[in-house]
């Protein structure tokens, strides 16, 4: 299982690329910290997902 | 206006040296540059300089109207601008409203006391030729310089008078009053005294963190002319010659680890408005990159010396004096104010309920004499002095004027760390 | 009128002709548009959040282009934690700004200066132009400055609570003392109380819960707008002086002096 924002899911195996994209996370503006690196998005592909890994992916919001 | 006349030759000087003498007077051209360093002189990479400089330039005091200065005394902050109007002649006619302000600033920040202190030079030998100066190296004086055993018997003499701060001072000669002569006054000073200050050559970094070390915790530079074109012109030989060095020791010394640094021009020298804006800016810079230390500034003016009795404080009388003073106070409400003993007896018990917080006494600016001025008791020779003095009181008298005049008195009250 | 001109607010190298700085927070995404356009902001403050997948909008959708975007690190509760986010934050690619806040306290949502200065020196090595929120303390805004500070943000009042300016007195040393820009942020509740903030000497001022919990959000942007020109103006103008009641009665002080 892997973590990501605070969840367990089922993605061993497969690139991080494929893991948003089916999340539905094409198209947004978000970041991603993979075991506490920060991944650009062009490394999404490359990034295999392994049981244990954690991610966390974050967004803007409203903020003062 | 005359300007002083400040060349005074000696028939005792050697025919070569009256022809240096003469030669470093009248021809600009033998003269070395006064921003070109000697070996072994520390260079600091600060901003400070050439902002004070720039801002003096630009400063033209007839610029200011009654209505700027209505309005630097209406705000509650004084501005630089602010206090460049207080300092133009525009202000003079607000001279007693200056004071109300400036007594009001001083109360809040020092309450009604004023700190007594003595001066105490040790030697007398310069090495510069500073046309102005009682001590200057062509000037036929009798020189001195006390030993170990003199300093430690001068400074229980003053102890003994009561004071608890001593200010220090030699001529400015490396040679005779080396760095290690200063450290072992100032170890001696510890002793008798809870605080010791400095009025001595510019140093480097590392020698103002020897002195500390030693006991001095207070340096004092005057940098006399912040106008270079009128500075050169004064200091014609010597390391004092260079002006930058000169500008950037206060940083030092408060690099070095000392707990405070006392400015001043002498007023008379150039332009006095200008030199006193440029002090005061001085202060104010480097308060906000070393917002630590303490500041202290002093406002002599120019005094008679031996062989020279006709120098007088040029177009600076007791009013400007006052101005400069009180506009010192609203602008730097923080600072130390000294007021020495250049100054009458009448000048001095005015100006400290307005503004001064630092009155020196019991003074002699002559070496190894102050038995013989506190007692009228005569050992030995004396060194000749740095200027005339104009009030000679006591501590004793002092402290009793001061108090005469609603003030309180203080000798210490400091922790030294 | 030529001194309003060319007067900008300068941050890390980039002028701004507008001293307000608008949050975004606890109103909805159809009215931020409105509210940056009525209050004339060029900048305006984001949080960075864990993205959900059933959010369907987008807060940048909502905010007009050429406004310069500045994410806080709410949520952090010591340096390292602010570092991460602000690093998250330039991640998404929306430039090098960032509005450091730091709280250890969840009653009062006081910021924490002394790890707020840690984050500061370590966000600024890396590029970031940093704009600390904080306590108004003279020391700690001076170690800001040394860390390598954009600006200084003190609060006003406790963050949220319309309080005005009830740290005038502590504002007004910052404003005299530090050399760089003072951006008044939170507990500014009204336009009078930014616009006094403003006449103070204030660069700036950062207001969010002032206009979420207003009657009519634009309108009330557009009255902070108009008041923090009004301060700028006043302080630029030099304000006038006050008459105190009553002479002090005092012997004349410069009676010794001769010649």
């Amino acid at each position: 299982m892997i973590r990501i924002n605070g969840r367990q899911e089922k993605a061993a195996g497969k690139s991080l690329a494929d893991w948003l994209c089916q999340a539905g996370y094409s198209g947004r503006m978000i970041a991603v910290e993979y075991n506490g690196e920060i991944i650009s998005a062009e490394q999404y592909p490359q990034v295999s997902l392994h049981d244990g890994d954690v991610v966390e992916i974050v967004c803007f919001m409203g903020g003062g | 206006m005359a300007e002083n006349n400040f060349l005074v030759d000696s028939a005792r000087l050697g025919e070569r040296a009256l022809q240096r003498k003469h030669e470093l007077e009248n021809n600009p051209a033998s003269r070395r540059s006064p921003l070109a360093y000697f070996p072994g002189m520390e260079q600091l990479d600060s901003p400070v300089e050439e902002a004070v400089l720039q801002e003096m330039e630009d400063y033209d005091c007839s610029r200011y109207t009654a209505v700027d200065v209505r309005r630097a005394l209406a705000h509650q902050n004084c501005s630089r601008e602010d206090f460049k109007a207080l300092l133009s002649p525009a202000a003079a006619p607000f001279l007693e409203e200056m004071a109300q302000r400036a007594q009001r600033e001083t109360s809040r920040h020092f309450g009604n006391t004023v700190y007594l202190f003595t001066p105490l030079y040790i030697a007398n030998y310069c090495e510069n030729y500073c046309v102005y100066c009682g001590f200057n190296c062509y000037n036929d004086i009798r020189r001195l310089q006390l030993d170990e055993a003199q300093i430690e018997h001068e400074m229980q003499v003053i102890a003994a008078s009561g004071m608890e701060e001593i200010l220090l001072l030699t001529g400015e000669s490396q040679q005779k009053s080396n760095l290690e002569y200063i450290g072992k006054a100032c170890k001696l000073a510890r002793k008798y005294f809870r605080n010791v200050g400095l009025e001595i050559y510019p140093v480097n970094t590392e020698d103002y963190r020897y002195l500390h070390a030693c006991g001095a915790d207070y340096v004092t530079v005057f940098q006399e002319t912040y106008n270079l074109e009128q500075y050169e012109k004064l200091h014609l030989l010597g390391h004092k010659r260079v002006f930058p060095y000169r500008f950037a020791a206060q940083e030092r010394a408060l690099r070095g680890g000392m707990r405070g640094v006392g400015f001043s021009a002498l007023l008379g020298l150039s332009d006095f408005r200008k030199d006193a804006l440029a002090t005061a800016l001085h202060v104010w810079y480097l308060q906000r990159r070393y917002p630590w230390a303490e500041f202290s500034l002093s406002c002599p003016r120019l005094r008679p010396i031996v062989n020279n009795d006709k120098i007088t404080p040029q177009g600076i009388g007791e009013r400007e004096l006052c101005q400069v003073l009180c506009a010192y106070r609203i602008f730097l409400p923080f600072a130390g104010i000294t007021v020495s003993s250049r100054e009458t007896a009448s000048f001095r018990n005015g100006i400290a309920r307005i503004c001064a917080t630092k009155i020196s006494a019991g003074v002699s600016t002559g070496i190894g004499d102050h038995e013989e001025k506190y007692d009228g008791h005569q050992e030995g020779k004396a060194g000749d002095e740095q200027f005339a003095i104009a009030d000679s009181r006591s501590i004793t008298a002092m402290y009793a004027d001061m108090s005469g005049e609603g003030l309180q008195p203080v000798l210490n009250d400091y922790v030294y760390v | 009128m030529e001194k309003m001109m060319d007067d900008c607010l300068e941050l890390g190298g980039q002028r701004f002709h507008s001293r307000f700085i608008l949050g975004s927070g606890k109103y909805s995404l159809q009215l931020i548009e409105a509210a940056v356009q009525d209050a004339g902001a060029e900048i305006v403050t984001l949080a960075v959040r864990r993205a959900n997948t059933q959010d369907k909008e987008n807060i940048l959708d909502y905010i007009p282009k050429g406004v310069t975007l500045l994410p806080n690190t709410s949520g952090a509760r010591n340096a390292e934690e602010a570092v991460r986010i602000a690093r998250l934050a330039r991640a998404m690619g929306c430039g090098d700004f960032v509005k450091i806040e730091i709280m250890r306290d969840s009653k009062y949502l006081l910021p924490d200066n002394g790890e707020t200065v840690k984050a500061t020196e370590m966000l600024a090595k890396e590029g970031f132009i940093v704009l600390p929120y904080m306590y108004p303390d003279l020391n700690v805004a001076r170690e800001l400055v040394s860390a390598g500070a954009a600006a200084v943000m003190p609060l006003a009042a406790p963050i949220g609570s319309n309080k005005g300016l009830a740290t005038k007195e502590f504002i007004q040393i910052l404003i005299d003392e530090i050399d760089l820009p003072v951006i008044v942020d939170a507990g500014i509740g009204a336009p009078s109380q930014a616009c006094e903030a403003m006449e103070m000497g204030a660069a700036a001022i950062m207001a969010n819960t002032a206009l979420a919990t207003a009657g009519n959000l634009p309108l009330m942007a557009a009255a902070f707008k108009e008041a923090i020109v009004a301060g700028r103006k006043a302080y630029l103008a030099g304000l006038g002086r006050v008459l105190t009641r009553g002479a002090e009665a005092s012997d004349p002080l410069t009676g010794f002096l001769h010649d």
